[in-house]
């Protein structure tokens, strides 16, 4: 019997979490003091607002899946973000992936009536995973030969997908006898079925683990997801290594592009079996924020992603039972990611600022809890001369 | 340099202006006192006017008056000469003319002390010349200038005393007509050998390994910094590249190591063509690379065991994927024999600088590489660690390897070389063997006066 190298824990593979679980965890207490303020001003009683956020959606049973409906299509784009980032490539354009991705589900749905669910499914994920990697194709190619921010262009094609939607809504998709902006049903056999009878818990939820566990193992066990990690935490030392660093970050924008295409194809599939303007409310932004709190590992987005679902059917029915605006879910979202933004800003900053010695210099710049290995937001990293 | 401009701050001593103690903690700080400072990298806003930029800074207030700014240009140029016009677009303007905005700007925040960082390094000669006069016409009126520069014929030509610094000590202080030869050797002191290298005798001499022929590059500046440059290494030999930083030895070992293209010319090791090619193809030629920025091509967020497979991650795969246990196995058998003293699991950023170095070495000459490019090899190390470096490329040179080594300390490069080559802005200007290299006429060679023995 051998000895178990468990190397992805003892840190060998550049991938132990404390350090971001820490930070994970003290933005979640600084949001909750944060909206605490909120929660007063807007007439409730914070630990009542809490409880009814995050502990009453998980006491049944209806609600409880209803947390892991919520949950499915941020855990997908969440994970999407998470591979993105690591790698260096700062994909902001997960909604319109997702938009692209459900527009193609919603265009390939209709038509494989005749095939068995066995295939028509999977066709419609390969088809929502294609076009959510063609909608960060133009992007990442400006990314990686021409060195164009993609930050700016992901984000901007963002409103693009959802005016193509619409487009395709009020134009040749238009239901020819209501009216309504909506597009065909897709047949009985793309459907997702559900996974518990008489729940909306649909199969997309059983697909987000999937690809979260293949990506999981992808990032931690192979090859492609090592050279990815080292393009992310320094493109210089992993060209400088043989690495072909454009095409690891080209190859790793097309993977989520497609993860957030899928998410896209389960909202299509699983819950509207249609196309609709309000498909995404806000999944591919909700995404980002469960990636960078989950600091950008599998299981952090796991966690994260079922947080957030957790929040988001906690919002609703705390509306109604506190009278409060049902936006403040997305308030405490908000604040959530910019509180994990500047903590990630403030490590990162902090011990920048230093100034040793020119040649030992570098080795003092990186947090001392960065092991995680987590790139971190970039904007803040470079203290500047003069 | 930095420390008077308050971008670095002392640990001991103090600074006088006039006389009196000042405590320069940030560039701000700097320019209160007078001292202004010219480097070779420009901080000018490009899309902006040269009236925009010598205003930049120091705009109080809402309104900008751009027209004060315009006057402040116009009579500088009355003044001292300086002209350039206030309404250009700094970004058209060519480097020379740059520069003089950076000087303008200095001079319109009553700037006292002029301090010029290796100014000439950008110049083409006639502006060279133009900047020589405007200095001169500067100084007539009373302006205190310190000119930075590594070059012997620009010392004398501008200076009225000279300093030189050699290794973060003055050396001494003299008038600025002293022969070149005795600036010379003030510059390059007396070489102290440490760990030598077996005499000539055992060589393995044979046809060259790594020939480089006619090679040429550009720099940042986008300026050629390599021309036109050729020479040879043979297996078992150690060929030193000397010279002052900044002359080309920077680029010529990202050439060599893939990461940088040149513009022409052919880099070949052992007939296989190299010049352009990618780290992968290099390192399959079996070149082995340690850079000058030793904590740039290492991950300094990734282990120890990480780094040291890097370079070859295909080789560590089982059933596609990463081998963990040989990973692990295969690190551990290169601390020990390289003396890393770290755990595998260890992530390199903590590790000392020496450590680092010891990664690197470890990586690469585990691979029995024939060919060895190393820049700078022991900078910043103690000499523990220093000695263990070059004891071990040594060893590689006994086994037959060919190894070019750029340095900056002329001790290491006598010490370790069979030839050495001295690079003066990108050309190499001398060749000597390390029999009759002599200090002072290599300290000439590295000044640009490459007088002919």
């Amino acid at each position: 019997m051998t000895r178990r190298y468990d190397l992805s824990r003892a840190g060998i593979m550049g991938a132990t979490t404390s350090g971001t679980a820490r930070v994970s965890i003290m933005a979640v207490l600084i949001t909750v003091g944060f909206t605490t303020t909120l929660f007063l001003l807007a007439g409730a009683n914070p630990i009542e607002a809490y409880l009814q956020y995050l502990v009453v959606p998980l006491t049944k049973q209806f609600t409880l899946l209803e947390v892991l409906v919520a949950s499915t299509p941020i855990l997908l784009t969440g994970a999407a973000v998470a591979i993105a980032f690591r790698a260096g490539f700062w994909n902001i354009g997960a909604e319109g992936q997702l938009l692209a991705g459900a527009v193609a589900a919603a265009a390939i749905g209709p038509l494989v009536g005749d095939l068995s669910p066995w295939l028509a499914i999977p066709l419609m994920i390969a088809g929502g995973a294609l076009a959510g990697a063609a909608w960060v194709l133009v992007p990442a190619l400006l990314r990686v030969r021409l060195g164009i921010d993609e930050v700016v262009t992901t984000l901007l094609l963002n409103p693009v997908a959802l005016l193509m939607v619409n487009a395709l809504l009020h134009g040749p998709w238009r239901d020819p006898k209501t009216g309504f902006p909506e597009s065909p049903r897709i047949a009985a056999s793309a459907i997702y079925p559900d996974l518990i009878p008489k729940s909306r818990l649909h199969l997309g939820f059983v697909v987000a683990l999937v690809v979260i566990l293949v990506a999981w193992f992808v990032m931690t066990r192979t090859a492609a997801g090592l050279r990815m990690r080292a393009v992310g935490l320094s493109p210089h030392a992993a060209r400088f290594a043989g690495m072909n660093v454009e095409r690891t970050l080209l190859r790793v924008a097309l993977v989520s592009g497609a993860i957030a295409g899928i998410a896209g194809v389960g909202e299509v599939a699983g819950i509207q079996h249609k196309l609709t303007s309000g498909l995404s409310s806000g999944f591919g932004y909700t995404g980002i924020v469960v990636a960078m709190l989950g600091g950008l590992t599998m299981p952090g987005v796991l966690l994260a992603g079922l947080l957030l679902g957790d929040l988001t059917v906690g919002a609703s029915s705390a509306s109604r039972a506190l009278n409060i605006p049902s936006e403040m879910g997305e308030v405490v979202q908000g604040v959530l990611l910019l509180v994990t933004v500047g903590l990630l800003a403030v490590r990162h900053g902090r011990v920048t600022r230093s100034d040793p010695p020119p040649d030992e210099a570098e080795v003092d710049l990186e947090p001392a809890g960065a092991g995680s290995g987590e790139p971190g937001p970039r904007a803040p990293v470079e203290p500047v001369p003069i | 340099m930095r420390i008077l401009y308050g971008l670095t701050l002392p640990d001991s001593g103090e600074i006088q202006v006039g006389g009196q103690v000042v405590n320069i903690r940030s560039p701000r700080d700097a320019i209160a006192v007078g001292i202004g400072m010219v480097t070779q990298h420009f901080s000018l806003v490009r899309p902006m006017s040269v009236a925009e930029n010598i205003i930049l800074g120091r705009a109080r207030g809402v309104r900008l008056d751009v027209d004060a700014a315009r006057r402040l240009a116009r009579d500088a140029s009355e003044r001292y000469g300086i002209t350039v016009a206030p309404d250009a677009i700094v970004g058209n303007l060519s480097v020379g003319e740059q520069q003089r905005v950076e000087i303008l700007k200095a001079l319109a925040r009553d700037c006292r002390i002029l301090i010029m960082d290796e100014p000439t390094a950008v110049l083409v000669p006639h502006e060279v010349d133009a900047l020589f006069a405007t200095l001169r016409r500067l100084v007539a009126e009373g302006l205190s200038v310190v000119f930075i520069s590594h070059k012997l014929g620009e010392v004398r030509a501008i200076c009225d005393r000279v300093s030189v610094l050699r290794r973060g000590r003055m050396t001494g202080t003299v008038p600025g007509s002293t022969d070149e030869r005795d600036l010379a050797r003030m510059m390059v002191g007396r070489p102290t050998f440490g760990v030598g290298r077996a005499m000539a005798d055992e060589r393995l001499v044979g046809p060259p390994r790594l020939r480089v022929d006619h090679l040429t590059a550009r720099g940042a500046h986008g300026l050629d910094v390599l021309r036109d440059v050729s020479f040879a290494v043979a297996p078992g030999e150690i060929l030193g590249v000397a010279g002052v930083s900044g002359n080309g030895q920077t680029e010529l070992g990202e050439v060599l190591s893939g990461m940088r293209r040149p513009t022409a010319g052919s880099v070949r090791v052992d007939d296989v063509e190299l010049a352009g090619a990618t780290p992968q193809a290099i390192m399959a030629a079996r070149v082995g690379r340690i850079p000058e920025d030793r904590h740039a091509c290492l991950v300094l967020d990734m282990s120890v065991a990480v780094n040291l497979m890097l370079e070859r991650v295909d080789d560590f795969l089982v059933g596609g994927r990463l081998d963990q246990r040989r990973i692990l196995e295969h690190a551990q058998d290169l601390i020990a024999r390289y003396a890393i003293k770290a755990g595998p699991h260890d992530r390199v950023g903590t590790l000392s600088g020496g450590n680092i170095q010891k990664v690197l070495l470890a990586r690469v000459l585990s691979r029995d590489p024939r060919v060895i490019v190393v820049s700078q090899p022991t900078r910043g190390l103690d000499v523990g660690a220093t000695e263990y470096v070059r004891t071990e490329l040594l060893a590689r040179r006994a086994a037959g390897a060919a190894i070019l080594l750029v340095s900056e300390d002329l001790d290491e490069l006598l010490a370790l070389s069979d030839r050495l080559v001295v690079f003066y802005e990108g050309r190499i200007v001398g060749e000597v063997s390390a029999e009759d290299a002599d200090p002072e006429r290599l300290g000439m060679l590295m000044a640009g006066r490459g007088v002919a023995a």
